[in-house]
């Protein structure tokens, strides 16, 4: 009895340590604005078009019936109890990076919405300026060091680069919400999602629209538009390495 | 600053003041450059969104943005950072087309995405001096959204200070739009006039 609560006191010092280590190694530097390394260009277009493809025929319809069926109030609910359920996984990534301020602020959210917000169906957590301090798995590679990686394509989940294909594997394993509910709760559970998803889409929509389907080409606009996000998210308070295009543009010897 | 979109004589009566200032006291420019290019984005602020709320036609809509923008933004500097090292190709009837075509362009794009932001606000939140350009902050409040952040990059390297990139969470307006051209470009074989004529199709 005592030597297991001491082996496990062992273990939480040395996994503590060994974070604290990999944190100290610093974040990984991201690459520079514009700067875009996709070596599978020609699988990742041709897993762009299918993703288009579904869309078009399944997403786009579905998105839209559902969003004209169902009232606004019904589809926010929705989204809100979906990225309820998210909080447990953010907190849990939080500690990770250690960034311990995160890690309350999305805790006292979880804790607000369960409680008044009706198990997290109401958002009354925003309305105090409690809002999510999303992250992943992804961020927690960045924070421990992991470069970007390449820029991949994904069926249906679509934009995500090496390191965040492996976050999100790792985010969907330890996802804490798994480990408190039994086998019909969590085919509801993908059912909240994938109602999240379609939501999601409805809502930018036209957003959407113009990405996929009038932009000169839509796979480089989406492939720019995605790593420009995520950088700007995992770059946090840091300051971005703007482009001056007065001094770095006018050597040339043609400019007016 | 709390920007509420209903103009205020002050936030033009400062914006003039100081720009009259600077031109008197070259030296003085650096140090006032902050204090000017927060005016000139709280002036931006206050016509855009009087331009959002005004109910206007899209066509009339269209050309009341592309005047804004020729007030507020360096057109010449950002389509010629758009068109990256094509630019050193291009004529200058080429250049003076591409300008005019691209500002179309960007005022139909995105003046036809002006209904998302009705009933929002902005507020300048930070501004500070980056090299010889001033980053100015601004915060914007929509409905069922949480906040995110706009940033305006202001310069006087045309003569006057104006804005010459827009970045929405980590999104750049110059970065994003030279895909775009240069996706039209490759469509075309490289054929700058025929660029400019899908551009000028383009929605």
């Amino acid at each position: 009895m005592f030597f297991a609560a001491l082996t496990s006191r062992v273990k939480t010092v040395v996994a503590t340590a060994t974070l604290v280590a990999l944190s100290a190694c610093g974040a990984a530097t991201l690459p520079g604005e514009g700067v875009i390394n996709d070596p599978s260009e020609d699988q990742n277009r041709a897993m762009f078009e299918f993703n288009v493809a579904v869309d078009r025929t399944i997403v786009r319809p579905v998105s839209v019936g559902a969003g004209t069926i169902l009232p606004e109030p019904v589809r926010q609910g929705i989204g809100n109890f979906a990225s309820n359920l998210d909080q447990p996984r953010y907190v849990l990534n939080n500690l990770l990076q250690l960034r311990f301020e995160e890690a309350l602020q999305n805790t006292w959210r979880f804790v607000v919405n369960s409680t008044v917000g009706l198990g997290g169906v109401l958002d009354p957590a925003s309305g105090i300026g409690l809002y999510e301090a999303d992250t992943d798995f992804g961020e927690t590679l960045h924070v421990w060091g992991a470069p970007e990686g390449a820029y991949v394509v994904l069926p249906i989940l679509g934009p995500s680069t090496s390191r965040d294909t492996v976050g999100f594997v790792v985010d969907r394993a330890m996802n804490p919400v798994r480990f408190f509910i039994g086998t019909p709760e969590s085919y509801y559970l993908n059912t909240v999602n994938i109602g999240d998803a379609v939501n999601t889409r409805y809502r930018f929509g036209d957003t959407i629209d113009e990405l996929y389907y009038e932009s000169a080409d839509g796979y480089a606009a989406a492939r720019i538009l995605y790593l420009s996000n995520r950088r700007f998210e995992l770059r946090g308070e840091a300051q971005d390495d703007y482009f001056d295009p007065y001094t770095d543009f006018y050597e040339d010897p043609n400019a007016q | 600053m709390l920007n509420r979109f209903a103009p205020t004589r002050r936030a033009f009566l400062g914006l003039t003041g100081a720009a009259a200032g600077a031109a008197l006291l070259p030296a003085r420019m650096f140090a006032q450059s902050i204090s000017v290019s927060r005016q000139l984005v709280d002036a931006l602020l206050i016509d855009l969104y009087a331009l959002i709320n005004s109910g206007s036609s899209a066509n009339r809509l269209y050309a009341d943005f592309e005047a804004l923008l020729n007030r507020y933004a360096d057109m010449p500097i950002i389509a010629q950072t758009v068109m990256r090292v094509e630019w050193r190709r291009a004529s200058a009837a080429q250049r003076s087309a591409f300008i005019t075509t691209f500002r179309a362009y960007i005022a139909r794009k995105y003046g036809s995405r002006f209904r998302e932001l009705i009933g929002g606000t902005f507020e300048i939140t930070d501004t500070r001096q980056i090299r010889n350009f001033v980053e100015v902050t601004t915060t914007a409040n929509l409905r069922n959204e949480a906040p995110f952040e706009v940033i305006w990059l202001v310069s006087n390297g045309s003569g006057e200070h104006k804005f010459f990139n827009l970045i929405i969470e980590g999104i750049n307006l110059a970065t994003t739009e030279a895909e775009e051209v240069g996706a039209l470009l490759d469509r075309n074989g490289g054929n700058i006039d025929a660029m400019i004529a899908d551009l000028s199709a383009a929605s």
